[in-house]
């Protein structure tokens, strides 16, 4: 194909797609290039529940009301501030109408009467889940015109004298070759998934880190970015992580893995004497303080012990708990020290922290644990039509991103539950319109 | 009441280990009951697995759904777990027990029995009937038991089907048996009607709204609809059979009748909607992923589904040729299928209508026990 596309579209996770509905629907040729083969297209949505929206009424959807002034103070908490207020509100306004839109394209939602998804007036459900609605949006795509390959790996290469841009592509079949583009949209992902970058960063620790989400969202593409000159925002060396089962795979562990039974029993180290998470507690926040409490352990591995009481408590796990009909068997089936366990657990007991549970009744059981990264706080710099910021404030108008390579934008740390799906639709959708009405001109 | 049987063998412990998966992320939750049924569940009793199963109505929604599908190393496959367990629950609770272990080559089976009963009929037919009879062109009055007579034909029908849903029913209650749920007799009662509407209506092949993944990755309703068809097919036939006793009975006139009487336009109309809804259901299955089924299952299916459309077929037949002189050679034919039909329902795919209600059931009635529950909050 020696044609040039109006709009090449690199990443296929759910920013991606919408940028490439929105912009096929404007009228425009698009290109989507997703580097995953087919089973493991769709990036880190695959593993997502539901997004944050919206509304001032209930709808069929979602009950109750979520205002946006709501929305953008819990952004604020959470960022503390660091977050770019003029995306933050493009991204709570959009919110409004993105489920509807993602309806359009053939997601269905699932209404709250149905099966048992918890109670939640901040955020919709696709139905079936993350994969569900990036099969939908597939189809869609495939449907409208959309060109797709997936096995395709993009790389950036040149801005040619005409301003047409030249990309190099990978494939797992054939020879390398290069596609040539009037836009850029880029929603690759962040960075995070690639061991080398994440040691780069976090040191030898980091070997001992599981990537809860998927391979393939490399940073690669973020890297080509950065060197070409774009400008960062947010900070590679902090990341959202929780503790995961240490027994799941090491990358695309997804969310059956996070071991969410903390609050109901005791965490010790490698030497079989317990840890704290400062200000853990029982909140939702919990997760998040554990996974770098973990990472700092030796080997970055840790163990919730619980007992019998604690486990009925927890709910269930991806991976049968280790059991052991004493502390000491326990003790044993870790490969930690029975008389170090036996007294950890003897204080924990004799002393209990507001709202802990003793672990006194038998059968015991445990879960090896260790950090998960879900995403890091670091990506490119983009403006309020999603165009790619230079480190030289220059802009370009026809280099733009979404997704999570330009979520630090608006959450410079911290998260909200459903924040990352939203943001993605939200700025795919606005990225793909934009990256259409500049080839109208 | 549920035994708490524990079973080690490979199935088992892959369901479980499958299950354990889905029940600590539910992404599925909306696609049909067998999510809520596993929710906060930390261990599977054979039981268990044995409700689940049947619960599951096979959309294959969650297969593609599923984010832990192979290639990815935790390789979830729900709807083909379930379908084996399904079949190894059939086989488990067939009545007499004999036919569940021989189950476990039952295409063979179906085949053999069947085609053993027509050639017994057709040759029964051949040597008992005076040839004048068989070849005799003759569609007067009384002509099919000119063929076979009366008394052997309602004989040998009335014994075969009593035969299938004696072994059906007894089927039924063993595995109501090992799984009927612990709630009191009042919400059973009250989950009566909910669960005769999710019975009839098929409500599950609905991948909770947009259709199950019949052939693929796209949703649609032609498995629920086909379905419907060649039921609805199947029950016009059967409407047939009950006007043509009533023909016989009441108003003592012999088959065979006109093509204007109700016994023959139910059952003309009845069994080209069935073969409809068996056409429809045979290329489903024939363009179908394979990767989220059970092999065994399908070929119980395609069997099933040939030799339903076979009756029908040979029905068709009489019907068209019954002026000629292959009329007798035709019925004989038809009738060996009728009675091979009956024979071997109890241990073909049939078995599935009354296992799945029976799940449906102790669903409704769990579901009415517990009334209004408290979800947690995810923010
Ligand atoms: C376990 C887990 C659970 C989550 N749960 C939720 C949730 O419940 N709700 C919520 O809102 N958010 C959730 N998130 C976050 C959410 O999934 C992400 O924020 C969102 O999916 C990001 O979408 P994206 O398209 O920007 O990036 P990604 O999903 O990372 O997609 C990037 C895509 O680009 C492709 N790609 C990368 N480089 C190249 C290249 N060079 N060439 C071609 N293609 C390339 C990748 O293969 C990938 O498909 C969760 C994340 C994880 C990891
Ligand atoms: S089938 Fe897959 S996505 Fe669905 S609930 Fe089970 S593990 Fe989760
Ligand atoms: S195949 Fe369909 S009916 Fe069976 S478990 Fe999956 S979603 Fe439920």
């Amino acid at each position: 194909m020696s044609s040039t596309w109006d709009v090449v579209v690199i990443g296929g996770g759910l920013a991606g797609l919408c940028a490439a509905i929105a912009a096929r629907r404007a009228g425009v040729s698009v290109r989507l290039l997703e580097c995953a083969p087919s089973a493991f297209r769709g990036g880190n949505a695959r593993h997502a529940r539901n997004f944050r929206v919206v509304h001032e009424a209930p709808t069929r959807y979602v009950p109750d009301a979520y205002q946006a002034r709501e929305f953008l103070d819990d952004l604020a908490r959470v960022t503390q501030g660091d977050s770019n207020p003029c995306l933050a509100q493009r991204l709570v306004a959009e919110s409004e109408t993105i489920a509807a839109w993602l309806m359009a394209n053939g997601v269905p939602l699932q209404q709250p009467n149905v099966g048992v998804v918890p109670y939640s007036r901040r955020t919709v459900f696709p139905l079936g889940g993350g994969k569900a609605m990036i099969n939908a949006l597939y189809s869609t795509a495939t449907d409208i015109g959309v060109a797709i390959s997936t096995d395709s790996e993009a790389r950036l290469s040149r801005q040619s004298s005409n301003g047409n841009w030249s990309i190099d592509l990978t494939t797992a079949t054939s020879s390398p070759s290069s596609i040539d583009a009037r836009t850029i949209v880029v929603c690759a992902g962040g960075a995070g998934a690639d061991p080398a970058w994440l040691r780069s960063h976090y040191g030898d620790a980091a070997d001992g880190f599981m990537v809860r989400g998927t391979p393939y969202a490399n940073g690669r593409m973020l890297a080509d970015l950065i060197a070409a000159g774009a400008g960062t925002v947010g900070d590679p060396t902090i990341c959202h992580m929780v503790a995961v089962d240490a027994r799941g795979p090491r990358f695309d562990g997804g969310i059956v893995t996070r071991i969410t039974a903390i609050p109901y029993g005791m965490v010790v180290d490698g030497s079989a004497r317990r840890i704290d998470a400062t200000g853990a507690g029982a909140e939702p926040t919990h997760y998040a303080r554990w996974g770098p409490r973990i990472a700092a352990c030796a080997g970055q591995t840790a163990y919730l012990i619980l007992d019998a009481d604690g486990l009925q408590r927890a709910a269930p796990q991806a991976f049968p708990p280790i059991s052991g009909a004493t502390i000491a068997d326990l003790a044993e089936a870790l490969g930690l020290d029975p008389a170090t366990l036996a007294q950890s657990v003897n204080a924990f007991n004799a002393a209990l922290p507001a709202g802990a549970h003793p672990i006194a009744s038998a059968t015991f059981a445990a879960y090896p644990m260790r950090p998960g990264v879900t995403f890091v706080h670091h990506g490119v710099a983009v403006d309020d039509h999603m165009r790619i910021v230079w480190a030289d404030d220059r802009r370009n108008d026809t280099l733009f991103a979404a997704g999570m390579i330009m979520a630090a934008n608006v959450i410079g740390r911290g998260y909200l539950a459903g924040l990352g799906l939203t943001l993605a639709a939200v700025f795919g959708r606005l990225a793909g319109t934009e990256a259409a009405r500049h080839v109208h001109g | 009441m549920s035994t708490a049987d524990t079973s080690t063998d490979e199935l088992t412990a892959e369901a479980e280990r499958v299950l354990r998966i889905c029940t600590a992320c539910m992404y599925c939750d909306g696609l049909c009951p067998v999510f809520p049924a596993i929710d906060d569940k930390h261990e599977f009793r054979l039981s268990d697995l044995n409700y689940l199963s049947n619960l599951c109505h096979n959309c294959r929604g969650c297969w593609y759904a599923c984010q832990y599908a192979p290639p990815h190393p935790f390789a979830v496959n729900l709807p083909a777990t379930l379908a084996a367990v399904r079949r190894r629950s059939y086989a488990d609770h067939l009545w007499p027990p004999v036919l569940g272990r021989a189950f476990g080559s039952p295409v063979t089976g179906i085949a053999a029995i069947v085609s053993l009963i027509v050639l017994a009929t057709l040759a029964f037919v051949l040597l008992s009937s005076p040839p004048a009879a068989l070849f005799g062109a003759d569609d007067s009055e009384g002509a099919f038991y000119r063929v076979l007579p009366w008394s052997i034909m309602a004989g040998a029908a009335g014994a075969s089907l009593l035969w299938a849903v004696a072994c059906i029913g007894l089927a039924t209650l063993r595995f109501w048996r090992t799984m009927a749920p612990d709630v009191p007799r009042g919400a059973l009662l009250r989950a009566l009607a909910p669960a005769l509407r999710d019975i009839v209506t098929l409500r599950h092949l609905g991948g909770g709204g947009p259709g199950c993944n019949d052939v693929g990755e796209r949703t649609s309703h032609h498995r629920r609809l086909f379905h419907h068809v060649m039921v609805a097919g199947f029950a016009g036939t059967a409407l047939s059979t009950v006007s043509a006793a009533i023909y016989h009975h009441a108003l003592g006139v012999a088959a065979p009748y006109p093509l204007a009487s109700l016994p023959v336009l139910l059952g003309l109309v009845g069994g080209v909607v069935m073969l409809a809804g068996i056409a429809g259901l045979l290329w489903i299955e024939h363009r179908a992923d394979t990767e989220p089924s059970d092999r065994t299952e399908v070929a119980l299916n395609v069997t099933f589904l040939i030799l339903l459309g076979l009756v029908t077929l040979s029905g068709l037949a009489v019907l068209a040729f019954r002026e000629t002189p292959a009329m007798g050679l035709l019925l004989a034919g038809h009738l060996g299928l009728v009675f091979g039909f009956f024979v071997v329902l109890p241990f073909s795919k049939a078995v599935h209508a009354p296992f799945r209600a029976a799940a449906l059931l102790r669903a409704a009635a769990e579901k009415a026990a517990a009334g209004a529950r408290s979800k947690r909050d995810r923010g």
